[in-house]
């Protein structure tokens, strides 16, 4: 397990968990005692950290290395159901970019998402989760694919943004990621985004429109990531903390703008502190979703999605 | 006597929108130093005659173009941004709107009217690079949306002409989720069957790219434009590798199937009637009669 800056008492106390534990196995001193103050205190520090978490520091648990990725929630909730489909039947196969077919119960399901990799290696491979046009397109062909067989759409979100590159652009990153924006608004099937872990900018809305978006406690959702904005805005590489409490980038955010539907908890201590509560949890609200979604016609699905993007903004006049 | 040329204050940084654009004064110099007046550059629809590079112009000089007579009705004019996330970086928000109010004339980054083009109704939307780098936040996307109701109502095609360098940082997701919003407005437009005509105009980068600009019926360019989705800086840094010559031009993005034509700022009025005429199969207008 690693463990981030504000983590650290967490580890310390684990640490002395641990310890005490051996020590209780190893002699005939009785530690079930201390143990168990230990144990309490370390439920206590958790539950004090995770309850007064910054922006920042949400940013920081939305990339945390043992966080699961888009494919274990996808064979998580689906089993062996799962069968991954690939290539935008253009140009290649995006590795970024995931997508295919699984069951959750009875119910068929287009599974869609950025994934990342768990090592340099497999990093590298996923290219840090950042999809290039054919990946976007891929998605698309997923979603029109899901469309023409009444399947509905599941999206899962975990981007650092569209890969920006010269190749990139030859492609139309911009009309890939437009393309989708568009074809989402008015895809007849119900779509169920779940932001898992970091939802940068167009690289994100990409495959972000849904009729139902939901996010997870600790993670982010905004035009830009706060390294960026700060660089951008600042002038400079240090406002990240400053930026992201300006952003309004976390769920409690982004529900008080009306700009996304439902906070997801997660387990105490996040999703990486437990996997299996954090996929089923996530599975839970997907179907709970999808029973009131699957009750709308097509045309009643389409024109409430789109009216709730048009309420999207503030101004005056 | 180096000294001539030594900058007395370090670190000089101009913001974007701060920068000086648009022609000035009684002189314009091109960027290849062509110097030309600029009674006739504005005559020569703001192309400069010896280089044919055309200058950034805004809203008020593309209606003077498009727009029989220069008569149009503005849309939404009054519609103005909120600072609803209380957004400060160097400077808050709220001030930022104010000064680009006060410098620039203009209520926000785009500017939306119907009127005549050729003789028939048309609704035309026109970003402003300077305001705010001509950035998308929530007036430019309700602005862009009740246009293309407006569009819908009238039953007549829809020009986008897009200037800027991308979403409004300042306001964060609601300015992201304009992309979206406008998106579904213009697949509003295509049930209605009429045509969306975008215009990139220099720059169209970043969230504009990723969103109504890419969307055409048409996608078209004027020479020289900046086009992409990252900018040339972003992908410079990311790759580090050397840009290819004329990479993001609307030459370059033409050439990679993603405009319909590049066409110089003086023939912009007739292409763009002649693609509805065409596309509508309508008889082809001619200025002469239209005028």
């Amino acid at each position: 397990m690693e463990y981030l800056d504000f983590e650290l008492p967490i580890k310390e106390l684990e640490e002395q968990l641990d310890k005490c534990m051996i020590i209780g196995q190893e002699s005939d001193v009785d530690v079930s005692e201390t143990c168990k103050q230990i144990e309490k205190k370390l439920a206590d520090t958790r539950k004090e950290i995770y309850k007064n978490l910054t922006a920042w520091q949400r940013v920081q648990l939305s990339r945390h290395p043992n966080r699961p990725y888009t494919l274990d929630y996808i064979n998580a909730i689906c089993g062996d159901t799962f069968l991954e489909l690939h290539g935008d039947r253009n140009v290649k196969d995006d590795k970024a970019m995931i997508g295919g077919l699984g069951k959750i119960g009875d119910q068929s399901f287009m599974f869609i998402g950025q994934q990342k990799g768990y090592n340099t290696k497999t990093r590298q491979y996923r290219n840090f989760g950042m999809a290039n046009p054919e990946g976007y397109r891929k998605a698309l062909r997923l979603m029109k694919s899901a469309e023409k067989f009444n399947i509905p759409v599941v999206c899962f979100i975990d981007t650092p943004g569209g890969a920006a590159g010269i190749e990139a652009e030859e492609r139309g990153q911009g009309e890939a990621i437009a393309r989708n924006i568009l074809e989402m608004t008015r895809l007849k099937v119900p779509i169920i985004v779940v932001i898992i872990g970091e939802g940068a900018s167009g690289g994100a809305l990409g495959i972000g429109v849904g009729d139902r978006v939901l996010m997870l406690e600790n993670t982010w959702y905004s035009v830009i990531s706060p390294e960026s904005c700060s660089s951008i805005l600042w002038r400079s590489w240090e406002y990240k903390e400053v930026a992201a409490e300006a952003l309004k980038l976390t769920a409690t955010d982004m529900k008080k703008l009306k700009l996304i539907d439902e906070i997801v908890r997660e387990p105490a201590g996040g999703a990486h502190a437990n996997r299996e509560k954090t996929f089923e949890v996530v599975k839970n609200k997907i179907v709970a979703q999808f029973e009131v979604l699957e009750k709308l016609s097509p045309k009643e699905l389409v024109s409430a999605r789109m009216d709730k993007y048009a309420q999207m903004g503030v101004f005056n006049g | 006597m180096t000294a001539w040329f030594r900058r007395k204050e370090k670190g000089i940084q101009t913001a974007t929108e701060e920068k000086k654009d648009t022609p000035k004064g009684l002189w314009y110099k091109s960027p290849t130093g062509k110097i030309v007046e600029s009674e006739v550059l504005a005559k020569n629809f703001y192309v400069s005659p010896e280089d044919d590079y055309h200058v950034r112009i805004g809203s008020k000089e593309y209606f003077e173009i498009l727009f029989d007579d220069n008569k149009f009705r503005e849309l939404d004019a009054k519609l103005t941004s909120k600072d609803p996330l209380k957004f400060e970086d160097t400077k808050k928000y709220s001030e930022r709107l104010k000064a680009a109010q006060k410098k620039t004339g203009l209520k926000d980054a785009v500017r939306t009217g119907f009127g005549k083009s050729m003789g028939k109704d048309i609704v035309i939307a026109c970003m402003d690079f300077n305001f705010i780098g001509g950035s998308m936040g929530s007036v430019v996307g309700e602005k862009i949306a009740r246009a293309i109701d407006y569009a819908i109502k009238k039953k007549v095609p829809f020009v986008m002409i897009s200037k800027s360098g991308g979403a409004r940082m300042m306001e964060a997701a609601l300015s992201l989720m304009q992309l979206a919003k406008t998106s579904a407005k213009l697949a509003q437009l295509a049930e209605a069957k009429l045509p969306y005509i975008s215009l990139c105009t220099d720059p169209t980068t970043g969230g504009t790219t990723a969103s109504y600009a890419m969307l055409g019926d048409i996608n078209i360019s004027e020479p020289g434009a900046l086009i992409g989705f990252a900018g040339p800086r972003v992908v410079k840094e990311a790759t580090g590798k050397e840009l290819p010559d004329g990479f993001q031009t609307a030459e370059f993005v033409k050439e990679h199937g993603f405009l319909d034509f590049i066409s110089h700022r003086r023939d912009l009025k007739k292409k763009i009637n002649l693609y509805i005429d065409l596309i509508q199969n309508n008889p082809v207008r001619s200025e002469e009669i239209s005028a």
